[in-house]
């Protein structure tokens, strides 16, 4: 029973509450929010799990989630992205612009709408990172300056996307309608980027604490910038993607849709901390799913609109409310129930009879006063 | 050089016969005119480890921090490894051999132990991130120092401070360090954890790792250093074997002046009146079993260990997390603290260790921040406190340009003035210091103490919580110590730092002592 492997007994308990802790919650919220939602939608004689009504919450799922993966880039950097409603209805206009009936004209108005949307997020992560303009007011100016461009030029809509691309909007595998596939390849490629490239692994160094990244010899500003540049570029899919479904490009269709605010919702819905530095694609995903499934089921049930707001409120406001709570123990407790004084003794030479695990109590005092006295 | 050459070197020739491995002469480093390092200079040889000392303010962290690439020199060499080098950043310094475990950890709670260890240069194979690598070499890492309960996929967040600690060197090590700096690298660990962290520090001296070793704990210092080198006002006083050397003495070439100097002597017709704070087997969470009687007029003294319940005491008196067990006496009356607008009223002040996350608004003025808790608590005073504001910071000798400029501009001391004068306007008749002269100048010190002994002298009860030792046996009428949770001891006035630390360390077997026994016996049948 010497010091050193006190700790070794703790590694089983420690995973055990990380898979809990991430987007497993997601999981079992989406996955309660389904069942309840089925049985709700049985009480009034129909069949959640019908093909028609599986596709409906799937393509309701698809567009938002677009712009929530990019959100989840941008917010794990600690920033935000509110001029994603912009950048969407600016994509659909151009995308139908360009294309104008003709499928020759594919190709080339995709290439010109993500490029668009990259030199947008461009700015976007500039003024962020150079400037040092906090991310929320940075992106609420590019997005007013789109939202000017895109009042003085478009009266209504515009263009005309031809039927070929209408197609990607329209069509399905079964019930999985492509626009959801693609939503799902894009989730999975921003996962992978996260997981996998140093740029993603980084995403989370800056948004968790900016000092330690830059100490580690992390060049901050990059992960920052490459996560607005992204997140315009998924918005900017979301933009092409609602263009296919309506066969024209439109000024208001982003600001309709409300995916500034819808797609942090959804972010933070999924276990996203607004603050940076946590969080995942999958969660985000899901995120979006438990609001695809709550708007299908009040549609279904057909729920005056004005309760449907006053339900999503809840739910978001109920999940943040979880998630907070459960990051509330900064310290362990050594007295009392959870205390670590029932561990056994660990203190080799000293023959006290109790020699509680460690001082994590104090943790949070312990690191401030430290670097104060630093300072 | 590699670590098995190293090692060869280190376990070969006697360490003053070695080559060293970094030298560095006549450093010297201003901030804003102010000199802080004149010409110091050391010497590490491969296995040395190497003790830096003096008290706050003596340059320590600074001669560190140039090291490191954090600060640039202004005049002076450095040598690694027989080359010249200047480093404008830690990452700079740490691939060419010196890495160093600064003393506010560098980690993200997030991210897994191996995702910490090689943050900015994670290994890479095909253009993507090697996990399988990097946690295996983390997992190597934690072997050779003979660390096996912590799991490289394990999120740092869950670990304790010693493991992360435990981390920080991991990741000094993983650039393969050859000198390795550690700066108070036991200020946040319990006793038991100390001791694993001795056995770190010396199985990376046999490997031939130099250690330059920054703590305050003197025992520390003689249990681990083989060289000892004294700073003092940001000049070098001596460099030496340890072996040369005893407390006392290092502790006069650091101070380099008698204790009772620096210590205003009680004012005179200072009187110990009746008790104003009496706890009986007070505790919560974070404390358990207190004893303590606090009379007006008296300052006791709360020395222990950083961890060891000092600062969650203070916050239980003060309501912020309150005591769920026992009982607590304010002027003779049970209360029981909620929260701490309610000891405000009582007549409670606590003077936060932290100033600048929890006693100050940092961007708001000195006025606004003086009148703080009075607007807060006692409204109806804030007219008549205001008028009284320019007198209670000049009897404070609080140097600012008026009540209107913003305190994040003041220097430590002042801060530390502004804090008081903020409580001082209550009217408090229990006032709790934790820490009350960290990080502030000596002049700002004595006129702390001498504030302190004013009050002692009007009737207030003072309960002060201080890691550096000569304070707490400068200043208190009584000494109570704090150790796992517990009130460990009660030591009378003037007792000896070597007695109060064992008592800290609880090693602490005298009979002159109440050690409560039937706390210990409880603890067993449990």
């Amino acid at each position: 029973m010497s010091s050193p492997s006190a700790p070794a007994a703790r590694p089983v308990a420690r995973r055990r509450r990380r898979r809990l802790d991430s987007s497993l919650i997601v999981g079992i919220a989406l996955i309660a929010v389904i069942v309840i939602g089925a049985i709700l939608v049985a009480s009034v004689g129909r069949n959640f799990f019908s093909a028609g009504n599986i596709r409906d919450i799937l393509t309701g799922m698809s567009v938002l989630g677009f712009v929530a993966i990019g959100q989840t880039l941008v917010i794990l950097c600690a920033s935000l992205d509110l001029s994603v409603p912009y950048v969407v209805s600016l994509s659909s206009l151009i995308a139908a612009d360009l294309m104008a009936g003709d499928p020759a004209n594919i190709p080339v108005a995709v290439l010109a709408v993500l490029a668009t949307a990259a030199v947008i997020g461009l700015a976007n992560g500039l003024i962020v990172t150079k400037l040092k303009v906090n991310g929320f007011i940075a992106t609420l100016g590019t997005g007013l300056i789109i939202k000017g461009y895109l009042d003085s030029n478009y009266k209504g809509t515009s263009g005309q996307v031809p039927w070929e691309f209408q197609l990607i909007g329209a069509t399905g595998v079964g019930p999985v309608p492509i626009s959801t596939i693609l939503m799902l390849v894009v989730a999975l490629a921003g996962a992978f980027f996260l997981a996998r490239t140093r740029t993603g692994n980084h995403m989370f160094a800056v948004g968790g604490n900016e000092q330690v990244a830059r100490l580690s010899g992390i060049r901050t500003a990059r992960p920052i910038i490459i996560a607005h540049v992204l997140c315009s570029i998924t918005a900017a899919l979301a933009g092409l993607l609602l263009a296919s479904r309506l066969g024209v490009g439109s000024p208001t269709v982003g600001t309709q849709g409300g995916y500034d605010l819808l797609s942090i919702a959804a972010v933070v819905l999924g276990g996203t901390l607004l603050m940076g530095g946590r969080g995942s694609i999958w969660g985000t995903v899901g995120g979006v799913a438990i609001f695809a499934v709550v708007d299908n089921v009040m549609s279904v049930m057909q729920v005056n609109p004005f309760l449907k707001d006053v339900v999503r409120g809840i739910v978001i406001v109920a999940a943040v409310a979880v998630y907070t709570s459960r990051q509330l123990d900064r310290r362990r407790p050594r007295f009392g129930p959870g205390s670590a004084a029932s561990a056994p003794p660990t203190s080799p030479g000293a023959g006290e009879p109790s020699a509680p695990a460690a001082p994590a109590g104090s943790a949070a005092s312990d690191t401030t006063g430290r670097s104060e006295a630093n300072a | 050089m590699s670590a098995q050459q190293q090692a060869a070197d280190a376990s070969g020739a006697p360490l003053a016969e070695r080559e060293p491995v970094l030298v560095a002469d006549g450093l010297e480093k201003s901030f804003f005119g102010v000199t802080v390092l004149h010409g110091v200079g050391l010497t590490l040889r491969p296995g040395e480890v190497h003790g830096l000392v003096g008290e706050n303010g003596a340059g320590k962290s600074t001669f560190m921090k140039i090291l490191a690439g954090v600060h640039e020199r202004d005049a002076g060499t450095i040598t690694l490894g027989g080359r010249d080098v200047r480093f404008t950043h830690p990452v700079e310094a740490a691939h060419a051999g010196l890495a160093t475990v600064f003393q506010e950890f560098n980690l993200l709670p997030e991210r897994t132990v191996a995702q910490n260890v090689f943050l900015g240069r994670e290994p890479k194979r095909r253009g993507l991130v090697d996990r399988r690598s990097m946690e295996r070499e983390t997992r190597d890492l934690l072997a050779e120092l003979g660390i096996d309960g912590i799991e490289p996929d394990a999120l740092v967040r869950t670990l304790t401070v010693a493991e992360q600690q435990i981390v920080e060197i991991v990741k000094a090590l993983s650039v393969d360090a050859r000198v390795i700096q550690m700066d108070e690298p036991t200020a946040a660990l319990a006793d038991h954890e100390v001791e694993l962290l001795y056995a770190i520090v010396r199985r990376l001296a046999e490997r031939g790792v130099a250690i330059l070793y920054v703590s305050h704990r003197l025992k520390e210092i003689f249990d681990l250093c083989d060289t000892i080198t004294v700073l003092k006002d940001g000049a070098l006083v001596s460099t030496g074997p340890a072996a040369e050397l005893d407390t006392d003495e290092l502790v006069r070439r650091m101070v380099g002046r008698p204790i009772s100097a620096y210590f205003p002597d009680a004012e005179e017709g200072t009187r110990i009146g009746e008790p104003r704070l009496v706890l009986r087997g007070a505790g919560n969470a974070y404390v358990d079993g207190v004893d303590l009687e606090l009379r007006a007029g008296e300052i006791v003294g709360v020395a222990g260990l950083q961890g060891s319940g000092r600062t969650e005491l203070l916050e239980a008196v003060f309501g912020i997390t309150p005591f769920t067990r026992g009982e607590m006496r304010l002027d003779g009356r049970a209360v029981r603290m909620m929260s701490a607008r309610q000891a405000v009223k009582a007549g409670v002040a606590l003077i936060t260790e932290d100033r600048k996350a929890q006693g100050l608004a940092l961007n708001q003025s000195v006025a606004d921040n003086a009148l703080l808790v009075i607007r807060s608590v006692f409204a109806r005073r804030t007219r008549e406190v205001r008028q009284e504001l320019p007198g209670v910071l000049t009897s404070l000798e609080v140097s600012s340009q008026g009540g209107d400029q913003e305190v994040q501009y003041l220097s430590g001391g002042n801060q530390q003035k502004v804090v008081l004068a903020k409580w001082l306007a209550a009217k408090p008749g229990v006032v709790l210091l934790d820490e009350p002269t960290r990080g502030i100048d000596v002049g700002a010190k004595v006129a702390v103490y001498r504030l302190m002994r004013r009050l002692a002298k009007e009737g207030v009860a003072m309960l002060m919580i201080s890691s550096e030792l000569p304070e707490v046996i400068g200043m208190s009428d009584r000494i109570v110590v704090m150790h796992d949770g517990r009130a460990s001891a009660e030591l009378p006035a003037r007792s000896d730092e070597a007695t109060i630390l064992s008592a800290a360390t609880g090693t602490l077997r005298v009979g002159d002592l109440r050690v409560d026994p039937a706390r210990n016996d409880g603890e067993e049948a449990r």
